[in-house]
């Protein structure tokens, strides 16, 4: 097992057993559930929205260099200098490279997914740097020096009572545990932040190309200020970022906060176009925009993935996902945690050592079906545990799927295991739970369902001899030649070879 | 420009291989609608204005419009008030002015606004032509005119051309907006729209939808008001 397997096995085995995690997250999510489904009931149609959107994206990214070109000679053309970077290193010089520049001490952050891909706090830092994240939850994990637990909600998983202690020891504030007094404590030591840093550095959500522009979705404010007081504004954006048109965030603006947060529209979506122009009253001096790929234009490469660039980081396939409300977003050691980390880490970070991921799944496609752009997130993990098996085979699962495959094909198999089955388990209780149990890797936290009594087609038979006058329900209608001929299976996911049918089949598409 | 080239190559690359349209994903693989080559076309039913269809409903007129601004505005715990004539305004702010405790007042030179800050009887700092951030900070109320009013989320459109720059809707702990009531427009595709229509290339730079008082949920998912920016917004229309 890779290290990173073995860190997210070992934390999901602790934090799935841990009730106060639990429920902490239950609470927050229910709140998040019922506001969302009331917001999306507003719209005439959500289902249409969520069609258009995927559609809109889909042109975006697969016209990717024309619109970046449109949107950079745009943005230029209003005195913003705009950065490439291949990689993250070259993304962290770059930034550390213009605070240099202008000979920065103190630097302002709103939150932004981007740089902590990158991990720009730590190359700050080392730099010399006084770095302070004022997006309220983002300050908060910063202050316990750890990675945000969700990409919309960073501190989901702390309560009042221990922020109010974090305060207490690092801030010596901390009047009392209520949300609105540790908000107001924070928000006094952010303010002057604002106004003394040199440079503000912020993510964003789209960059249209039309008009050359940034939008940045925020609910507190911070970044509003970050991009206002500080002479330098950098912003760090993905290139999958962009959006055609002005007009398309009529669309997904009000989708980002409906599927992201259960709002109709976020507090603050805010266009950036440049410096501070002549006859403006404030703003940056100069403004940056650095374009980050970092392997995006790998996983641009694989058509049948592409689409997880649509993503608009919304955070709704993390909500639904019945593994990440179990595990926690720590549990995932990846920037981006639950079913859209999961599929697009293995392109950002390798496959092989991110394989546990998609494995790390139900299938049960409910992130698919929140997606608002229709991101085919389930059947990507599917397909990511494929490629990562037929790289690199494991030889006792095809031995038990060879195994498996000649038990459910040979009915004289077949009928003797479920009959030692039947007895075996009357001595199951003896082991159950315990170590000596065969089945311990499902019963130490489990219960065993139990076999019954009959098979269905013992029953079936015994029925049908009991009622045959009533025609129509019983065996003798079953056609001829049907006997005995359930699905065959040849080898574990028969599917590999038609994707078309097998597993792109019984989707959520309409 | 060597970074820029050497991406640039690599999108065009990958996007050799065309990918499989969203919702086109369970049709046979041989189908005409997997097959055909992407459309460097505009995808149908995304034109300007196209969106309304699929966004909350509006009514039209400016009473349904003030309604329905009404409405969000008690969700977002937005104050709005639609005035009769704008000394009503001086009124309205008097009042907050008292209650509040409000000493220095901050704002912008501008038709809607310049008569309404000063009519407060305090200190004003204005805006436009730069100030002291410093000063700003200290400001217990900033009072700007604004570009549009969007009934369907109750949203305020500012500029850094229509509101004093970037700072004074936001740095003061509470933001007035005045308005007029042609101002107030059904949804965002409109919005947008008149936004393009009155600045044509020569965009602010800065454009903000601001929808309620600044909030953050971040402890518990616990609503409170006033994290970074104003804890209280008030519209005044007329």
């Amino acid at each position: 097992m890779t290290a990173p397997a073995t860190q997210f096995k070992a934390a999901a085995k602790t934090l799935a057993a841990d009730l106060r995690h639990r429920s902490l997250i239950q609470t927050a999510l229910g709140k998040y559930e019922v506001k969302r489904d009331e917001m999306k009931a507003r719209f005439q149609d959500w289902e249409g929205a969520r069609q258009v959107a995927a559609d809109i994206k889909f042109e975006a990214i697969n016209h990717l260099d024309r619109y970046l070109e449109q949107f950079v000679a745009r943005i230029e053309a209003r005195g913003t200098k705009v950065h490439w970077a291949s990689t993250a290193e070259q993304a962290r010089q770059i930034i550390v490279g213009i605070c240099r520049d202008r000979q920065a001490r103190r630097i302002v952050k709103s939150k932004a997914m981007t740089a902590e891909e990158i991990h720009l706090n730590q190359a700050l830092e080392q730099a010399g740097f006084k770095v302070v994240e004022s997006d309220l939850g983002e300050f908060i994990v910063q202050l316990r020096d750890e990675a945000p637990y969700h990409i919309v909600f960073p501190a989901m998983h702390l309560t009042r009572g221990e922020i109010k202690d974090l305060f207490d020891r690092k801030l010596g504030d901390a009047p009392s545990d209520n949300p609105e007094v540790l908000t107001m404590v924070a928000s006094r030591v952010l303010r002057q932040e604002y106004v003394a840093a040199d440079v503000g550095i912020t993510g964003a959500n789209f960059a249209v190309a039309e008009t050359g522009m940034i939008s940045v979705t925020e609910n507190e404010g911070n970044a509003r200020l970050t991009a206002a007081l500080p002479k330098t504004m950098i912003t760090l954006v993905g290139i999958e970022k962009i959006v055609p048109t002005l007009a398309d965030l009529a669309l997904f603006l009000p989708m980002l906060a409906t599927a992201g947060a259960g709002q109709l529209l976020s507090g603050y979506n805010t266009l950036y176009g440049g410096p501070r122009q002549p006859g403006e009253a404030d703003g940056p001096e100069a403004f940056h925009v650095v374009l980050l790929d970092n392997q995006r234009t790998a996983l641009l490469a694989d058509a049948e993935q592409r689409d997880a660039l649509h993503c608009i980081r919304c955070g709704a396939c993390l909500n639904v996902c019945p593994i990440f409300r179990n595990v926690g977003g720590q549990t995932y050691g990846t920037t981006y945690p639950g079913p859209i980390g999961s599929v697009i880490t293995p392109h950002l970070r390798g496959l092989q050592e991110w394989k546990h991921l998609p494995f790390a799944s139900s299938l049960c496609g409910a992130c698919s079906e929140v997606c608002p752009v229709k991101i085919d997130l389930h059947h990507h993990l599917l397909q990511h545990r494929r490629t990562a098996r037929a790289a690199k085979p494991v030889w006792w699962e095809k031995l038990a799927f060879r195994g498996f495959a000649l038990l459910v094909n040979t009915p004289w198999l077949w009928r003797l295991s479920l009959a030692v089955g039947r007895v075996g388990q009357r001595f199951h209780g003896l082991v159950k739970g315990t170590k000596l149990d065969p089945a311990y890797v499902w019963t130490q936290s489990r219960e065993a369902p139990a076999l019954a009594g009959q098979s269905f087609k013992a029953w079936w038979r015994e029925r049908g001899r009991g009622t045959t006058d009533h025609g129509g329900t019983g065996p003798r209608d079953r056609r001829p030649g049907t006997r005995d001929q359930g699905p065959r299976v040849t080898s574990h996911e028969s599917s590999r070879n038609d994707p078309g049918v097998a597993t792109k089949g019984g989707t959520a598409h309409e | 420009m060597s970074e820029r080239n050497a991406i640039l190559a690599r999108i065009r690359e990958a996007l050799r291989v065309s990918a499989t349209r969203p919702g086109a994903h369970a049709a046979p693989p041989t189908s005409r609608a997997a097959a055909a080559p992407v459309s460097r076309d505009r995808p149908a039913g995304s034109s300007a204005g196209g969106f309304a269809r699929w966004l909350p409903r509006v009514g039209a007129g400016f009473d349904e419009l003030a309604a329905a601004f009404a409405a969000a505005s008690k969700e977002l715990r937005t104050d709005f008030h639609v005035l009769e004539h704008d000394a009503g305004a001086d009124t309205l702010l008097g009042a907050l002015r008292d209650a509040q405790g409000w000493q220095r007042v901050a704002s912008h030179r501008d038709p809607l606004t310049t008569r309404v800050a000063e009519s407060l009887g305090l200190p004003v700092l204005w805006t436009e032509d730069g100030y002291d951030p410093l000063e700003l900070e200290r400001c217990d109320v900033g009072i700007t005119a604004c570009d549009l009013l969007v009934a369907q989320t109750g949203s305020v459109l500012v500029t850094s051309a229509s509101a004093g720059g970037r700072a004074l809707s936001v740095l003061p702990p509470h933001h007035v907006v005045l308005a007029r009531r042609e101002q107030l427009v059904p949804d965002l595709p409109e919005g947008l729209r008149r936004l393009q229509a009155k600045y044509g290339e020569q965009y602010p730079s800065m454009i903000s939808f601001i929808t309620g008082p600044s909030r953050t949920g971040d402890i518990e998912r616990i609503l409170v008001l006033g994290a970074h920016g104003p804890k209280h917004l008030t519209v005044l229309v007329w």
